[in-house]
């Protein structure tokens, strides 16, 4: 495959971007979003998720860097790239006083390629009443209204800003469910952010941990969960910790040290044994836990950057 | 359509294992007939609610240990003769020997010790076995008097 295909494939591809504000800055944003998969945005409150979905829209301006969305340069062609993308954030503002139904019309008058009988199948499935006001829907009916109107768009990047929050776990089970149904079409694809890591681990491809502005991990999430693994330890007295590769954290006590490795091998139960360590067990993580120790690393790391500057 | 197989969230195996062994199960018992196609790895990712990569992951091992077969283009099949019985309790009986081997380290037995509690527990099983089967067997001489 040459560089240009390569790139053809990529609904989504930031390249170095950067934005200034007075108390944060993001930087050096670099995302690959390949057409046909999910990825899952995750990171702290206030980390620079929203941001960078911002300037993924065309919403905000980057100072640096280059940011392509369905082939199209953002922001200046983001005319042309919003035909193709449904987006769904917590602050989108619809009309209270009007009902669902009269939403619905709109969006079809704008966007030729609205799917009526879908539409209506997500009424049903999603359990909206069309007649009802805007203003008299609670949260959840509120984020499956929006979602609704992105969705029967069949836009073919779908860009969900924290779409699970705040809902209940019916709610959220249906929400999930429809963006399943969507990656059915392998043309399609899927961008969401959020803090609930449990949603992401199910349905994500990719996995993009951001924090305090800049991206500290990326990756397929089989390789998160495969290479993350938390070994729990017995030394012989007098015993040294063995060294093993990609040790990122060492906890537990004196003789029984637990310790965390992002470079996990089955080969290093065997290399532990040998260096007179027994190995008691092997624990996979979470992916909150996953986040939680790499947050925790990148932040010591630049703590102890700053110290040596 | 592919609902029969069921993802735990509060199972300690990462759902790529859930799905293979779920998978291997159906085999076993036919209920993937042998050489039958089986969905794709995005059909049953859109069934299950789960990504694609990690179907693709539990289809990517079940081909290394030849239970599927995965045609170019075509799709999936249940290998012809995936020999699945007799290697689903080997690969069982392995990982319980394995956890014997752990407790044995920890609590300090040696091999020779371990070796004669394996033996006791053969000996008591095929006992109780026996029992069962007198107990069968009293059970029909009574009933056909």
């Amino acid at each position: 495959m040459n560089d240009v295909e390569s790139h053809n494939d990529l609904a989504v591809h930031f390249e170095g971007v950067g934005k200034r504000y007075h108390h944060f800055a993001l930087e050096k944003i670099n995302l690959e979003l390949p057409t046909g998969s999910i990825m899952g945005f995750i990171g702290p409150n206030g980390a620079g998720k929203s941001t960078t979905i911002r300037i993924l829209m065309g919403l905000l301006h980057q100072d640096a860097g280059a940011v392509r969305v369905l082939g199209r340069n953002m922001p200046d062609e983001q005319a042309a790239a919003k035909m193709d993308i449904g987006f769904v954030s917590e602050d989108m503002r619809l009309y209270g006083a009007a009902p669902l139904r009269w939403h619905m019309e709109f969006v079809r008058s704008i966007y030729p390629r609205w799917d009526q009988p879908y539409a209506e199948e997500l009424l049903r499935r999603f359990d909206l009443k069309p007649e009802q006001k805007i203003k008299g829907l609670s949260h959840g009916q509120r984020v499956k209204a929006a979602l609704l109107l992105a969705l029967a768009r069949r836009p073919r990047l779908l860009v969900l800003d924290e779409p699970t929050t705040g809902l209940d776990p019916v709610a959220r089970h249906e929400v999930l469910a429809e963006l399943m149904a969507v990656l059915a079409d392998e043309q399609r694809t899927i961008l969401f952010s959020s803090h609930n890591t449990l949603d992401v681990e199910q349905i994500s491809d990719q996995i993009t941990f951001i924090d305090r502005g800049r991206i500290i991990d990326s990756d397929d999430k089989e390789i998160f969960l495969d290479r993350w693994r938390r070994l729990r330890l017995q030394l012989p007295p007098d015993g040294a910790v063995p060294k093993l590769p990609g040790v990122i954290e060492v906890g537990g006590s004196g003789r029984l040290p637990v310790l965390t490795t992002n470079r996990f091998e089955p080969a290093m139960v065997y290399a532990c044994n040998e260096l007179g360590a027994t190995v008691q067990a092997v624990d996979t993580m979470t992916l909150e836990e996953i986040f939680v120790a790499n947050v925790q690393r990148k932040r010591t790391q630049e703590e102890r950057e700053e110290v040596t500057v | 359509m592919h609902s029969d197989i069921v993802i735990s969230q509060s199972d300690g195996r990462p759902m790529y294992q859930q799905i293979m062994e779920q998978i291997k199960q159906r085999v076993a018992v036919g209920e993937w007939a042998r050489g039958a196609e089986i969905p794709s790895i995005r059909q049953l990712a859109v069934a299950l609610q789960v990504s694609v990569i990690t179907v693709k992951r539990a289809y990517l091992e079940l081909e290394r240990e030849g239970v599927i077969l995965t045609q170019h283009g075509k799709g999936s099949i249940v290998a012809p003769d995936p020999g699945l019985g007799q290697r689903l309790y080997d690969e069982e009986l392995d990982a319980h020997i394995e956890q014997v081997a752990r407790l044995g380290a920890l609590l300090g037995l040696g091999p020779d010790q371990l070796a004669s509690r394996v033996q006791e527990a053969t000996d008591q099983f095929i006992a109780a076995r026996l029992a069962v089967q007198g107990a069968d067997a009293a059970r029909t001489t009574k009933e056909q008097e």
